[in-house]
């Protein structure tokens, strides 16, 4: 690992504009620690001949002045953005050799923010999974080892490539999409900030459609310094989403010296269930002492449906992915299996395409959709997410944030968990209710499990009040003095 | 609740995903232990609750409905599986 790739963006960026290295060794370096780092399975696509030219062209507009925001930072794209004339593919079967002829909103807003694309990194297929488990592309390792034992972990999901690439220093940073937990659990697992604005702060044009209702992109980095940089790029009014936001994009990185003194800190009795790990707690607690001494004021809340988040986001979102994953026919992109007719050829596709859990969730989803069982089932899930949503509003009329745990436990071994889908879903009981109502959320790495693997703890605001996410994740940031180097 | 073979094979039509008839039972099973769990929501008192549609809190926005995208039939057909001629081609559909 050298002493380039271990750069925060935020070194890096007044680095490259006192000319103290170029974009160029700043992008050789990072791709060189793909090179090495290939075992861990974090990218589908390398692009290194595409990054080095982008990197030229970074150093000429250092050289002339011409910075942007992001100029010359080497970032991983989650294989779900498409990426104009590079193999986009959702990591699915269904997808092969599928290259997109535009670029999508937010990895577009990259480039033109300077950022160099290092590669399209591996996901749980069309980014459904809490592991990394369901890629076609085969497993993503976290970087993180227990300590004592050659256990082989994953890296959470669904951006779990995302996640592994920037824990182990491949990238400054990447783009991750969360629909109920997918940027912030893999963050959690693997020792960095992972950020899921408000739901319509970033385009999702041009993404991968999973529950357009949920789907969310956001940055994953290992600073939350770094979040804001990147998120304040990304960020911003598209014409070409309907749910994007006619807001004015906040200064986020302006209001990380803010600090939290005043704030009030919600702390949700429902968040202990079962299977909460102790240690998980103990962090949760020490979090809560940690804003304490920085001047913010804990309040203890109630969320009441909490429980109910679960089951309805397993009808919502299979329900719009059902519709959005209708696409893949075989006739216009990527896999196509023939058949006797258009509709052996639609049904031989689709089996061949998609894997397991995406089988598993369009049936779901097909099913809740259907004549006599709409109302019972997908019309029951809006109005639970309607009270969950108000749990969320109630909430905020008492405090300016909520500390929680961000998952249950630390990452698992891979090949755990892996036949029982509901208890693979429990990975994400504390993530799914912020994407139910569309409140923006971080994971922050702040602490160690006796196995010496990362715990993250998560921080939930107001619709469009990311500026007091990143004042609380910052006073976590300060306080917890994460390891920023995972032991690979 | 427990789906019976018929009801995953109807499922299946309308998914249009080919499942085998060896393997309907175990789908069956693994859709069940799903919708079994799913049934807690039940419990949970709706009445007088406006269903919340959709992800965002804000107006859709509007804009004129106007062309605004187009002409690219190159790029359109660039990733079919059998795109020649300015069309997609697919097995025959008329007898």
């Amino acid at each position: 690992m050298s002493e380039l790739t271990s750069l925060t963006i935020a070194a890096a960026r007044e680095k490259l504009a006192k000319k103290e290295f170029s974009a160029l060794e700043l992008t050789d370096a990072h791709l060189a620690a793909m090179e090495r780092a290939k075992d861990l399975n974090a990218f589908i696509t390398m692009t290194p001949d595409l990054a080095r030219e982008r990197a030229r062209e970074s150093d000429k507009r250092l050289f002339a002045g011409q910075a942007g925001a992001l100029e010359g930072i080497p970032l991983g794209i989650k294989d779900l953005f498409c990426t104009e004339g590079v193999l986009t593919t959702a990591a699915s079967h269904i997808l092969d050799g599928f290259t997109p002829q535009y670029e999508s909103t937010v990895s577009q807003k990259l480039r033109d923010a300077g950022s160099v694309m290092l590669g399209k990194l591996n996901l749980d297929e069309f980014a459904m999974g809490s592991a990394n488990i369901t890629s076609y592309y085969g497993p993503v390792k976290n970087p993180w080892k227990p300590k004592g034992r050659n256990a082989e972990l994953v890296p959470g999901g669904s951006s779990g490539g995302s996640a592994a690439a920037v824990s182990a220093h491949l990238a400054m940073g990447a783009t991750g999409t969360d629909t109920g937990g997918s940027i912030r659990q893999p963050a959690a697992f693997c020792g960095i900030v992972g950020v899921k604005p408000t739901y319509g702060r970033c385009s999702r044009w041009g993404v991968v459609a999973f529950a357009s209702s949920l789907d969310q992109a956001g940055p994953m980095t290992r600073t939350v310094r770094d979040a804001a940089i990147m998120l304040g790029a990304m960020s911003g009014f598209d014409p070409k989403d309907s749910t994007s936001a006619q807001l004015d994009v906040p200064d986020f990185e302006a209001a990380l010296t803010k600090g939290v003194k005043g704030l009030r800190i919600g702390i949700p009795k429902e968040y202990r269930p079962a299977g909460l790990s102790p240690e998980l707690v103990a962090l949760w607690d020490k979090g809560v002492e940690w804003l304490k001494a920085a001047g913010a004021t804990p309040v203890e809340i109630s969320l009441p449906h909490t429980k109910s988040a679960l089951p309805t986001y397993y009808i919502v979102a299979p329900a719009e992915a059902s519709s959005n994953l209708a696409r893949y026919d075989g006739v216009r992109f990527g896999l196509r299996v023939d058949g006797k007719s258009l509709d052996e050829m639609y049904a031989k596709t689709r089996a061949a395409g998609f894997g397991a859990e995406v089988r598993r969730r369009i049936m779901i989803g097909t099913y809740v959709l259907s004549a006599g069982y709409y109302d019972a089932y997908y019309l029951k899930a809006q109005k639970v997410r309607a009270l969950i949503n108000k749990d969320f509003t109630d909430a905020f009329d008492k405090v300016d944030a909520i500390l929680t745990p961000t998952s249950p436990t630390p990452a698992f071994g891979i090949g755990e968990k892996f036949d029982d889908p509901i208890a693979m879903y429990l990975n994400d009981v504390f993530t799914v209710p912020a994407s139910l109502a569309g409140i923006p959320g971080a994971s922050i790495p702040a602490g160690l499990s006796a196995d010496g693997l990362p715990l993250g703890l998560q921080v939930l605001t107001r619709r469009w009040d990311e500026e007091t996410l990143f004042r609380v994740c910052q006073a976590l940031e300060d306080a917890a003095q994460f390891p920023l180097l995972p032991a690979v | 609740m427990s789906l019976d073979k018929a009801t995953v094979r109807r499922i299946a039509t309308l998914s249009r995903i080919e499942v085998a008839d060896e393997d309907l039972d175990a789908v069956a099973g693994q859709l069940s232990g799903i919708l079994n769990w799913i049934e807690q929501l039940k419990e949970v008192d709706t009445s007088n609750v406006a269903p919340m549609t959709g992800g965002t809190d804000l107006k859709l926005t509007w804009r004129k409905d106007v062309v605004t995208d187009g002409d690219q039939v190159d790029k359109v057909l660039a990733n079919a599986p059998d795109g020649h001629d300015g069309f997609f081609g697919v097995p025959k559909v008329v007898e």
